[in-house]
């Protein structure tokens, strides 16, 4: 008895040692690598993956675990300090900025744009005006007929249908830009509606998701509805012209969703939460928005802190390279130069992490 | 029944546990012990992991309960932007949602069990019974899917304008057919819940013994006669068991119903209007919901979900409860 519960007890022991060794990221002799934990946004998935992946590729010593929990959830979870990054498709309040234990950071990192879509007889092309987009989601215009829609397209023969509205019902920053946009434009929309991930819509139907947005705007002959650019475009859905704070009739495409940002970059607030909906510029798309990384100013940990600005600066130079092929709009080059003063604030105990070169 | 049997059986095997203890010394009363301490210690699991989730649910929203109270309940508003929330909307839709499905689920669903356990040639039984069954695996995201792509689409071309033809006098059959609503959600959910209620009906009707329909047929009962009145009365219990356990599965149903249930947080007495469920808007704004008051109002919803089960659970067995009285009166 007393031989085998010794041995017992060794075992027991090894079994610990062992996983304490185990333990990920305590640099250890031979295999040091380092796990960077985020979470949030859902939007930006696709490219923070790619991105994560090539970038192990350009410093092996990381990788990268992040969780797609939406912004809210990102949002959170930074200021709990349970991940090393955070996400988020709308910035953060001044509210929950001041509830987080230290300095938060926005680091922008691509941009993306909404896009009104329809199903229409022949999917003519149609120009839309923010005032008119926003009195049908108010309810006020109900039937494509309509004086304000025919004034705007006259080439165009619409149909005497009544328009069904279908929105996103999940929560969602596409969602954010689109009525961030409406409220910028509208008065009415601004008051009765106002700004969120989620609102109460005075019309409309809600499909889940942007699959559930398009396909019932597929089936359904008179409908209209907002998706994201990227996903208009795979799925080849007629979109509409917008016309921006220029006065002219932009397509929605990735140019002219990076002209938003360059529009709006000699009026860029430090801190980047700036909402690029209705940005100056000729060629400026109106819906548009970054999407940011959210992180710590004083970074808590020296290894990570160093290994985390050394990625962001990665991300908004050669990481640049990548966000065409997933559908999403670039930085604009001055914006990239304002950014990296950014990352360069970003330090370890006072003392900074990115070589100012 | 069987259960009450049981225990019954097991108290009595605990009186004589000592002389056991000296009859057989080689270690069955240990091995009784170990064995009473797994089934206790898997209970008592259950009953803390239950405890922890009410608590977990009623602490998480307590800010919610504070500001909004009862009125949360009676409350007809959601607007997150605003910060004014109200739950009687969803509360509405869920229940409506799991009526119109378990309407449709339970005639379809005990029809089914019926002809599998009592009229169906043996070849077929197996085969059917498997189709059946293959419906409870299919993912809900799949119905979800399925039901934007070709029954909401069904719906408003066909079946809308003609309910609103011929039935439109009706207040539950008026309006736009929009096709996603309140009819295809509980479309949805009584194809989902069919599978559990056919396949649990059809094993209390296997075990309902032979004698009851040979008693029936012996006194001159025709077969839909001894499928009422002996088949069908023993196994009531049982049936209603099945039927629970598909109003369970209606009442929490998500991803499938939110799909095609349009999303509108209002009440709305026409069948083709969209709705909203409790569960539903969970799913829907619980990942992007940043405030603390509008994430505390998303679990109070929870836990009213949690609520509403319960009661409409309670509700039914009630119900099995007093009518089960009479069943007995016949049986015995």
């Amino acid at each position: 008895m007393t031989t085998r519960s010794v041995a017992a007890t060794r075992l027991m022991g090894l079994a610990l040692a062992g996983l304490l060794l185990a333990v990920p990221g305590l640099p250890i002799a031979g295999a040091a690598q380092t796990l960077m934990n985020g979470a949030g946004a859902t939007f930006p998935y696709p490219i923070y993956s790619k991105w994560f992946d090539e970038y192990t590729k350009v410093d092996p010593s990381v990788r990268f675990n992040y969780q797609s929990i939406g912004s809210g959830g990102g949002i959170r979870q930074i200021s709990e300090r349970t991940v090393d990054f955070g996400a988020t498709d709308g910035p953060m309040t001044d509210e929950q900025l001041k509830k987080a234990p230290a300095e938060l950071i926005h680091i922008p990192t691509v941009l993306g744009a909404v896009v009104a879509t329809y199903n229409l007889p022949g999917n003519p092309t149609l120009l839309f005006t923010g005032e008119v987009l926003a009195d049908i989601f108010l309810g006020k215009i109900t039937s494509w007929d309509d004086g304000k829609i025919k004034s705007l397209n006259p080439g165009v023969s619409l149909p005497k249908t009544p328009i069904v509205l279908v929105h996103r019902s999940d929560g969602s920053g596409t969602t954010y830009i689109w009525v961030d946009y409406l409220s910028k434009i509208s008065k009415e929309w601004d008051e009765k509606v106002g700004r969120g991930t989620s609102v109460k819509w005075p019309a409309g139907l809600g499909g889940k998701g942007n699959e559930g947005v398009a396909g019932q705007i597929k089936n359904t002959s008179g409908a209209l509805g907002y998706v994201e650019l990227a996903y208009a475009i795979t799925n080849k859905l007629p979109v509409a012209s917008v016309k921006n704070a220029s006065g002219k009739f932009i397509e929605p495409t990735i140019a002219s969703t990076t002209a938003a940002a360059a529009g709006a970059a000699n009026n860029m607030p430090a801190d980047f939460r700036v909402s690029l909906t209705n940005a100056p510029g000729d060629a400026a798309y109106p819906i548009a928005s970054f999407t940011w990384l959210l992180v710590y100013k004083d970074q808590p940990d020296e290894l990570k802190g160093r290994l985390l600005a050394k990625f962001l600066w990665w991300a908004i130079h050669d990481g640049q390279r990548y966000p065409q092929d997933l559908l999403y709009a670039p930085l604009p080059a001055p914006v990239v130069k304002q950014i990296e003063e950014k990352v360069k604030q970003i330090t370890f105990k006072g003392k900074p992490l990115v070589a100012t070169r | 029944m069987i259960g009450v049997d049981a225990n019954r059986g097991g108290s009595a095997h605990g009186a004589p546990l000592p002389r056991a203890f000296f009859l057989t010394p080689r270690g069955s009363l240990w091995g009784d012990r170990i064995f009473q301490g797994i089934v206790y210690a898997a209970v008592g699991l259950f009953a803390l992991v239950m405890t922890g989730i009410v608590f977990a649910l009623v602490v998480e929203s307590m800010p919610a309960i504070r500001r909004f109270g009862l009125s949360f309940v009676t409350g007809q508003e959601w607007d997150p932007v605003k910060e004014a929330f109200g739950a009687l909307p969803f509360i509405y839709g869920t229940l409506l949602s799991s009526l119109v499905g378990m309407a449709i689920a339970v005639p379809l669903g005990i029809g089914a069990a019926i002809y599998l356990a009592e009229l169906a040639p043996f070849w077929a039984r197996a085969p059917i019974g498997f189709l059946i069954e293959l419906l409870a695996a299919v993912p809900s995201v799949v119905y979800g899917l399925w039901g934007i792509f070709v029954l909401a689409p069904f719906l408003r071309n066909w079946v809308e304008p003609l309910l609103g033809g011929t039935l439109g006098f009706l207040p539950l059959f008026q309006g736009p057919p929009y096709g996603v609503g309140m009819l295809a959600a509980g479309l949805i959910l009584s194809i989902m819940t069919v599978p559990f209620i056919a396949t649990v009906s059809r094993e209390v009707l296997l075990a309902v013994p032979n004698t009851q329909r040979e008693a029936a047929l012996a006194l001159g009962a025709t077969r839909w006669e001894t499928t009422w009145i002996a088949v069908l009365r023993y196994g009531r219990s049982g049936l209603v068991g099945a039927v629970l356990l598909g109003l369970g599965r209606a009442l929490g149903e998500t991803m499938a119903v939110t799909m095609v249930i349009g999303n509108r947080p209002e009440i709305a007495v026409s069948l083709f209007a969209p709705g909203y469920t409790m569960a539903s808007v969970l799913a829907n704004e619980f990942t992007e919901a940043t405030s603390d008051v509008y994430l505390s109002a998303l679990v109070y919803v929870g836990l009213l979900l949690l609520a509403v089960t319960v009661m409409v659970n309670s509700a039914a067995r009630l119900l099995v409860w007093t009518v089960g009285g009479s069943v007995k009166g016949i049986r015995e």
